[in-house]
C-alpha cells in the first residue's frame, strides 16, 4: 500500500472517521470507556496502587479478618473497603483480582479469535466438505452451551492433573478452557462475512493475478471482515470474564491464594450468613460494572459499525 | 419429510456416538476400577489377574463396544461415593432439577412474552426503555451473583438506614430500603409431596413453593433479558412486514394484528432459540443449585467432580448430552414442520 501526499495521515483519517464522530456524541459510550479504562489502569497498576500485596503472607494478619468497609462502624482506616476472612485488604485483593480476571478474559478471547478466525476463514473460503465438517462441529459445540463445555473441560482437566497442579497453572488452563469453549462464535461470524466477501470482484482479481489461497484469505478477505470481529470481540471479553468468574465460583478456577473476582465472590459467600456481606458484594459489584461497561461498549460498537452479524 | 426426519435422526445418533466416545475416553483414562475394588494389601499378581478377568486389557474398541452395549441398556456402572448404580443416583436427583427448570420456564414464558411484545409495540415509550436498560444490566450480572444478592435481600435481610430516623419521611425511606429477610434459601425444605418413584414435588404446598422462589428467580434472571430482547427484535421485524401493513389497511383491529397475526410469526425463531437455550439453562442449574444447595443434578455433578467420582461424572455427561441432543432434534423437527420455508431435504445454504 502506498500513501500519496494527498491522502491524510492515518491518525487524521481516524479522527475524522464516523466511529470517532459518533463516539463524541454518545455520552453513555464515553462514560463506559472512561470507567473501563479506569478499571484497566487500576488492574494493570495494581502492584503500585494497592496498599498491600495480597499474595505476600507476611503482610496479612488473621487478626484483621472480616473488618467492615470504612463507612460502617468498627472499620479500620487502614482498610478502606474492609478485609476478607483471611485478613487481606479487600481493595488490594480486588485490584489484583481484577487483574487476574482481565488477563484471563483477554487471553481467552485472543485464543478464541485465533482458532475461530482461522476456522471461519477456511470454512468460508474453501467451502465444500471442509466447510460442512467444521461448521457441524461448531454447531454441535454451540448446542451444548459454552459454559457447559467449559465446566466439563475444566472438570476433566482438574481430574487429570489433580487439584494442586491445576491451581498452580490455573491462569493458563482457564485461558485454554474458555478459549476452547467459545471459538465457534468467532468461526460462525467470520464464515458468514467471508461468504459475502468471497464472491466480490477483488477476490476474483486477486485469484486471476495468481495469488495463493493463503494470501487471499489472510491479506485480502480478513481485513474486510474486521468490523464484525471487533464487535463480537467486545461481547466475548465480557462473556469470558463471566465464564471465568463462574468457573472460579464453582471451584474450578483460580485458587483462593491467588484470587480472581470470581473466587473472591466464592470465598466471601461462605461468610454471607455471618453478616460480612462486603467480602462478596463489593467484588461482585466490581465484576458487574466491568462486564456491564464492556457489554454497553459492545452494543454501541454494533450500532455504529452495523455489520451483518450472523444470525443463529 | 421422511428424508429430513431420517437425516436429523442420523445426525443425532452421530452426536451421541461422539459424546459416548469422549465419555468412555474419560472413564478409561481417569478411573482405575481395580484400585476402587480391592484394598491396598492385594498383591500386584492378583490385580493383574483381576484386570485380565474384567477385560481391562482388551483393545480400546472392544472395551468401548462393551461400554456402549451396557450404556444402551442403562448400565453405567457404580458410583464410587454412593456405592450404587449411577443411574439410580441420577434418577434420585433429577426431579429437583426438573422442578427448578419448570418453575423457571414458567416465569420466563409468563414475563418475557408480554414485556417483549410491549417493547416492540411502543419502542419509544419510557417503560420500554426502562425494560431494555434493565435487561442489559440483567445480562451483565452473573447468575450466581444474582442468587447471592437475592439471598442477602430476601433471606438474610437488609438493614439500610442512611436517612434520619427521627423524621417521618426518613423512617419511611429507611423502611422501604430495608427488608425483613426470612425467605428460605437452603435446599428444598421438608414439606414435599410424594408423587411417584423418586419424585417428591415442591409444587403442591405453600411452604414447598416458597423454597422454589429464590432459586427459580435467579435462574430466570439470566434468561429473561435474553428472551425479552429476542421477542422485541423479532416482533419489530414482523411489524415492518408487508402482511402486517396489509392487515392494517384492511382495517383489522390493532389488538388482533399484534396478538394473532404478528405474535404467531414472532414465536417461530423464539422456539428455536428457546430450545437451544435449554442447554444453557442446564449449565446454569449447576451454578444456581450450588448457591442454594438445591439437591439436584447440578449440585450432584459438582460434588462428583470434587470427589473424583468418575462413573457418576461420565453418566451425567451422557444423560445431559442425551437431553441436549433430543431437544435440539425436536426443535429442528418442529421448526421444519411449522415453517414451510425451511428447505427440508436441500443442502444447508
Amino acid at each position: 500500500m502506498t500513501t500519496t501526499t494527498t491522502t491524510p495521515s492515518r491518525w487524521k483519517r481516524f479522527r475524522n472517521s464516523y466511529l470517532v464522530y459518533s463516539f463524541k456524541r454518545d455520552w453513555i459510550a464515553q462514560c463506559c470507556l472512561a470507567i473501563f479504562l479506569c478499571l484497566l489502569l487500576g488492574a494493570i497498576c495494581a502492584p503500585w496502587l494497592a496498599p498491600m500485596n495480597p499474595y505476600d503472607l507476611t503482610q496479612i494478619s488473621i487478626l484483621d479478618s472480616e473488618l467492615p468497609p470504612m463507612w460502617i462502624d468498627g472499620a479500620d482506616p487502614l482498610f478502606p473497603l474492609g478485609t476478607d476472612a483471611q485478613g487481606r485488604d479487600l481493595l488490594s485483593t480486588i485490584l489484583y483480582g481484577a487483574r487476574v480476571s482481565l488477563i484471563i478474559g483477554f487471553g481467552a478471547v485472543i485464543l478464541q479469535a485465533v482458532i475461530g478466525v482461522t476456522v471461519g476463514l477456511l470454512a468460508g473460503y474453501l467451502g465444500g466438505r471442509i466447510d460442512a465438517f467444521l461448521m457441524r462441529l461448531a454447531d454441535i459445540q454451540l448446542s451444548f452451551s459454552t459454559l457447559m463445555v467449559a465446566i466439563i473441560v475444566g472438570a476433566v482437566i482438574k481430574a487429570i492433573f489433580g487439584g494442586a497442579t491445576y491451581s498452580a497453572y490455573a491462569v493458563w488452563l482457564l485461558v485454554l478452557i474458555i478459549g476452547l469453549a467459545e471459538w465457534p462464535q468467532y468461526a460462525r461470524t467470520v464464515r458468514a462475512s467471508v461468504l459475502a466477501e468471497r464472491s466480490k470482484e477483488y477476490v476474483d482479481a486477486a485469484r486471476v493475478m495468481g495469488y495463493r489461497d493463503r494470501r487471499i484469505m489472510f491479506r485480502h478477505i480478513l481485513p474486510n471482515t474486521l468490523s464484525p470481529i471487533f464487535v463480537i470481540s467486545t461481547v466475548q471479553i465480557a462473556n469470558a470474564i463471566i465464564s471465568e468468574a463462574a468457573l472460579s465460583f464453582l471451584g474450578l478456577g483460580m485458587p483462593e491464594t491467588q484470587p480472581s473476582l470470581g473466587s473472591l465472590i466464592k470465598s466471601g459467600f461462605d461468610y454471607l450468613q455471618s453478616g460480612s456481606w462486603w467480602i462478596t458484594l463489593i467484588p461482585g459489584t466490581v465484576l458487574v460494572v466491568l462486564v456491564l461497561v464492556v457489554n454497553l461498549l459492545g452494543d454501541w460498537l454494533r450500532d455504529v459499525m452495523n455489520p451483518r452479524l450472523y444470525k443463529g | 419429510m421422511i428424508a429430513f426426519l431420517i437425516k436429523r435422526l442420523m445426525h443425532a445418533l452421530v452426536v451421541m456416538f461422539v459424546i459416548s466416545v469422549i465419555s468412555f475416553a474419560i472413564q478409561s483414562n481417569l478411573g482405575d476400577p481395580i484400585q476402587q475394588m480391592v484394598g491396598q494389601s492385594v498383591p500386584e499378581s492378583e490385580r493383574a489377574e483381576l484386570r485380565e478377568e474384567l477385560g481391562l486389557n482388551d483393545p480400546f474398541l472392544v472395551q468401548y463396544a462393551r461400554f456402549a452395549a451396557n450404556a444402551v441398556q442403562g448400565d453405567f456402572g457404580y458410583s464410587y461415593f454412593f456405592n450404587e448404580p449411577t443411574t439410580d443416583v441420577i434418577l434420585r436427583h433429577l426431579p429437583a432439577t426438573l422442578e427448578l427448570v419448570i418453575a423457571t420456564t414458567l416465569i420466563i414464558v409468563l414475563l418475557s412474552v408480554p414485556i417483549g411484545v410491549y417493547c416492540a409495540i411502543r419502542p419509544r415509550s419510557a417503560l420500554s426503555r426502562l425494560f431494555m436498560s434493565v435487561s442489559i444490566v440483567g445480562i451483565s450480572i452473573p447468575v450466581f451473583l444474582t442468587a447471592i444478592m437475592l439471598i442477602q435481600i430476601f433471606a438474610i435481610g437488609v438493614d439500610f438506614s442512611p436517612f434520619p430516623a427521627d423524621t417521618g419521611w426518613g423512617q419511611w425511606l429507611n423502611g422501604a430500603l430495608s427488608t425483613e429477610g426470612g425467605m428460605p434459601s437452603y435446599g428444598r425444605g421438608n414439606d414435599l409431596t410424594h408423587l411417584f418413584g423418586t419424585w417428591d414435588s415442591n409444587f403442591f404446598s405453600l411452604e414447598g413453593l416458597t423454597y422454589l422462589v429464590l432459586p427459580s428467580l435467579s435462574l430466570a434472571s439470566i434468561m429473561l433479558p435474553l428472551f425479552i430482547r429476542l421477542i422485541r427484535a423479532e416482533m419489530l421485524e414482523v411489524l415492518q412486514s408487508e402482511y402486517v401493513k396489509f392487515a392494517t389497511a384492511k382495517g383489522i383491529s390493532r389488538k388482533r394484528i399484534y396478538f394473532v397475526h404478528a405474535l404467531k410469526n414472532t414465536m417461530l425463531p423464539v422456539i428455536t432459540v428457546g430450545g437451544v437455550q435449554l442447554g444453557t439453562m442446564v449449565a446454569y442449574t449447576i451454578l444456581t443449585e450450588t448457591v442454594f444447595q438445591w439437591p439436584g443434578m447440578g449440585l450432584m455433578f459438582l460434588e462428583a467432580i470434587q470427589r473424583s467420582d468418575i462413573p457418576l461424572i461420565v453418566t451425567y455427561l451422557m444423560i445431559v448430552g442425551l437431553i441436549f441432543v433430543i431437544t435440539n432434534t425436536l426443535v429442528d423437527l418442529i421448526y421444519g414442520l411449522v415453517n414451510p420455508t425451511v428447505k427440508l431435504t436441500g443442502k444447508p445454504a
